[in-house]
């Protein structure tokens, strides 16, 4: 996934001399090193300091640049959020700020570095658009929508390497703001973002090898988030499951409930989450989601299919 | 006119520049008196400097407006600012009628894209780390854009302001110069009786990669002559030394008048001090 984003942001660069990216103290990975040799002007590292960070990034929007910041999740939302918040959205720029490993991606380093509540955050500022792809192929389009885009800030949330392809045969393409199916289904629909898609397909399959039918949507922009699509779903499935990366407090989770019962649904709506604690527990990215009852045999047991 | 780093200056009078102030300072009074509060004694500590931002130092085009950015990081500060945006015709008279109320664009801290306002300011220690991307914005550009920033001493204590210093000197930006506004007040107490180590601040900025110089902030014929002798090479941190309520013997150096207006009496004894003062 972040190779990918670097892939597509080199390419973009090479023709369009307004794309910068600022890191803070970060190693560039894939080409992104590749950006920083052929275009040393346009990378900028300023060291273990994120809130120059955005605030630079601000500074270099204002003046006609379309800057991305680039670090870690929780440095590049948390530590800095007041630049993030009055620079960034408040002064509605159109600057990416680039969370790597959000959620509880950096599975071995605690919860200093696990951004588990980041969707969240980030989706309470106005003006602030709320990206997590879910795969390589995804963020490939999503990279190329944020360094194009002009209607404000965004946070993009990634995750970090090895991620399974899973939208190569989406029957929807990836419209900004738009609820994607990236697998049919008739019975029964799940609703994910981010990396923790894959466990959100393993669920999908304990459905189907139980006869039921099971569809797959991706709210890979959780905001603004398409009210009319999460609407729709709820009024065509006679069960529909959120499976999300993030604190409840503030999540999709909580969302889709909330226009479940704004819309009076008729549907079972059973949504997993983050728990809302800090877990000490170290392992595999798996491992810890599945700390947090995030499991393919934990959810399916949950949902009565083991 | 220039300095060694190529940045382009007005004409500078030095006597234009007092009469200006005080017309200035008068405008702020006479604003004053149609609102509860407003921040005068903070906009008065740095009245000649803002004056010899936007008249000696920022260039125009041929349209009159300015071409070179000023940022107003001290955002409490600000009504010096309109005032003088008020007098190039980026606001109008009935904007400032307006002030903090609803329906009018100006509020007690300046907001990006009112006519004339470059960042939005207010919480401190936001400014020069904008100012820092605008100026390497400007560079990687290949422009001749000067950004120009008001600091207040106080916002100097937020670590932010510190990693926008250290930043810009990384990146030798001498494009970009801040004006301190050391005023010697913070919302609770002096800065020189509660917070010793904050001093000295040429040293500092020295050590970070600036060029800097120490002046009085009311004397615009030292600001010239500080622009006069600058080197160049890196940013450069004028800090100058100020007097909180300047000009009024009643406001200077008394905490209430960070926000207080003066009543009509307070007012009438404000205006006479302003207008006979160096007659």
């Amino acid at each position: 996934m972040r190779n990918r984003f670097a892939d597509v942001f080199y390419e973009l660069g090479k023709d369009d001399e307004r794309l910068s990216i600022i890191v803070a103290d970060i190693s560039p990975a894939g080409s992104i090193a590749k950006f920083r040799e052929e275009f040393p002007a346009r990378f900028i590292n300023t060291g273990v300091s994120e809130q120059i960070m955005i605030g630079m990034a601000a500074g270099m929007a204002q003046r006609g640049l379309r800057p991305f910041a680039y670090t870690i999740a929780t440095f590049t939302l948390y530590r800095p959020f007041e630049m993030v918040r009055d620079d960034l959205c408040y002064q509605n720029l159109p600057v990416t700020i680039v969370g790597i490993g959000g959620g509880v991606t950096y599975s071995t380093l605690g919860a200093t570095h696990h951004a588990q509540e980041d969707v969240a955050i980030a989706s309470a500022i106005p003006n602030m658009s709320v990206i997590a792809p879910c795969d390589p192929n995804e963020t490939e389009v999503v990279t190329r929508w944020c360094a194009t885009q002009e209607r404000g800030p965004v946070y993009l949330r990634l995750g970090k390497a090895g991620e399974p392809d899973l939208t190569a045969d989406a029957p929807d393409p990836f419209v900004f703001g738009k609820l994607r199916c990236i697998r049919g289904g008739d019975d029964v629909a799940i609703i994910s973002y981010g990396t923790i898609m894959k466990i959100a397909v393993g669920v999908a399959d304990q459905f189907e090898a139980k006869g039921e039918s099971a569809a797959i949507y991706c709210c890979h922009t959780v905001k603004p988030l398409d009210v009319e699509g999460i609407r729709d779903v709820l009024a065509r499935y006679k069960k529909v499951i959120v499976i999300e990366e993030c604190a409840p407090n503030g999540s999709l989770a909580m969302r889709v409930q909330q226009i479940g019962f704004q819309d009076r649904a008729t549907c079972e709506i059973d949504i997993f989450t983050l728990q809302d604690e800090f877990i000490h527990c170290y392992g595999s990215h798996e491992d810890i989601l599945a700390a947090h009852g995030l499991s393919i045999s934990e959810i399916s047991s949950k949902l009565g299919l083991s | 006119m220039s300095d060694s780093t190529g940045l382009l200056r007005n004409s500078f009078d030095s006597d234009a520049a007092r009469m200006r102030c005080k017309q200035y300072r008068r405008r702020i009074l006479d604003i004053s008196q149609n609102v509860t509060a407003l921040h005068v004694a903070p906009a008065f500590s740095c009245v000649e400097i803002t004056d010899y931002l936007y008249n000696t130092l920022m260039r125009r085009d041929a349209d009159g407006k300015f071409e070179d950015v000023f940022i107003m990081s001290k955002g409490h500060g600000c009504m010096i600012q309109y005032v003088i945006l008020e007098e190039n015709g980026y606001i109008t008279s009935e904007d400032i009628d307006a002030y903090c109320t609803p329906g009018g664009i100006l509020g007690a801290h300046p907001d990006y894209e009112t006519p004339g306002i470059h960042a939005s300011t207010g919480s401190l220690g936001h400014g020069l780390g904008i100012a820092t991307g605008q100026a390497y914005g400007e560079k990687l550009k290949g422009t001749d854009i000067g950004i120009y920033c008001v600091l207040s001493d106080g916002e100097c204590q937020e670590g932010s302001t510190w990693e926008a210093i250290m930043m810009a000197g990384n990146l030798k930006l001498d494009n970009l110069v801040a004006f301190l506004d050391n005023n010697d007040f913070s919302g609770l107490e002096r800065m020189s009786e509660g917070h010793q180590a904050f001093y000295p601040l040429v040293e500092k900025a020295e050590a970070f990669g600036w060029e800097a110089v120490e002046i009085d902030g009311h004397d615009e014929e030292a600001m010239q002559a500080a622009f006069d002798g600058r080197k160049g090479g890196k940013p450069f941190m004028v800090i100058c030394k100020t007097v909180k309520g300047k000009g009024v013997s009643y406001m200077e150096h008394v905490p209430i008048w960070h926000y207080r207006s003066p009543n009509k009496e307070e007012y009438q004894q404000a205006l006479d001090e302003i207008l006979g003062a160096d007659r």
